[in-house]
């Protein structure tokens, strides 16, 4: 059954459904795919020092998906590739993944630098929270404006794509 | 006219509700939305600098001008991933 490529949901995530579907795209281009990369975002039992024990991610449904569409015509200006998204609402325990990212692309390289991408600019644009539950309280966690126009951010997101690392190559010193 | 605001993560705690139908005059921006909900919820003004906003579930400027029936989403930084 094919699924949408770019959703929010309060199921389990299925990365495999996703890899299928973008590689199933990717295959119709001119030139098929040679490489799929995916990432998986899983909800971490620590933050900032704090013991958490579990994340509830609220999310503005339509404008999340809105988000991802236009995440995706960015990357389609600069990589040749096919991307899905996925990210999960609602409460998630530890270990549970949060967002999951498949991208089919001719070459390696571009689906490595489409996938980080893609990561970098969820975390700048979707409309999507973390309440944190810690040992000791809870907590909104607050991360970037939502700039969806911001060409400072995209540029930062792109750096981070091309580059991998936001520190110099080799530590100074 | 009326807004359907629509508020998320903390600024949905501070209202104590996530939809907040709001009057404002004919014509006006996100903005004077934004001036009337802080009005009524002064906590929300830390974030004058940090508010994003979407109408009609596609991301908007501040000073976008607003028609009757719209919805105004208020986001305040955003956390996903």
């Amino acid at each position: 059954m094919p699924i949408p490529s770019y959703a929010v949901t309060t199921e389990a995530l299925d990365l495999d459904a996703l890899v299928r579907t973008v590689s199933a795209e990717a295959a119709a281009g001119p030139i098929g795919p040679g490489a799929v990369i995916t990432f998986v975002g899983v909800v971490r039992n620590e933050n900032a020092g704090r013991r958490v024990l579990r994340l509830e991610y609220e999310g503005y449904e339509p404008l999340a998906v809105r988000a991802f569409e236009r995440i995706g015509e960015e990357v389609g200006r600069r990589w040749p590739c096919r991307l899905a998204v996925h990210h999960r609402l609602g409460t998630l325990q530890i270990g549970d993944a949060s967002v999951i990212i498949a991208v089919a692309s001719p070459h390696r390289a571009d689906a490595f630098a489409a996938c980080r991408y893609v990561i970098e600019r969820i975390k700048q644009i979707a409309p999507i929270w973390k309440h944190e539950f810690f040992e000791g309280g809870d907590v909104w966690i607050e991360g970037a404006s939502a700039d969806a126009n911001d060409e400072g951010a995209r540029d930062a997101a792109y750096r981070l794509a091309v580059g991998g690392s936001a520190a110099p190559a080799v530590p100074a010193g | 006219m009326r807004i359907n605001v629509r508020l998320f993560a903390r600024l949905r705690d501070i209202a104590g509700a996530g939809e907040v139908p709001t009057d404002v005059p004919d014509g006006a921006t996100v903005r004077a939305v934004w001036d009337t909900l802080t009005g009524e919820f002064p906590e929300m003004r830390v974030y004058q600098d940090s508010i994003s906003a979407a109408v009609n579930a596609d991301y908007s400027r501040m000073d976008a001008a607003l028609a009757d029936g719209d919805e105004v989403a208020f986001l305040p930084p955003v956390s996903g991933g």
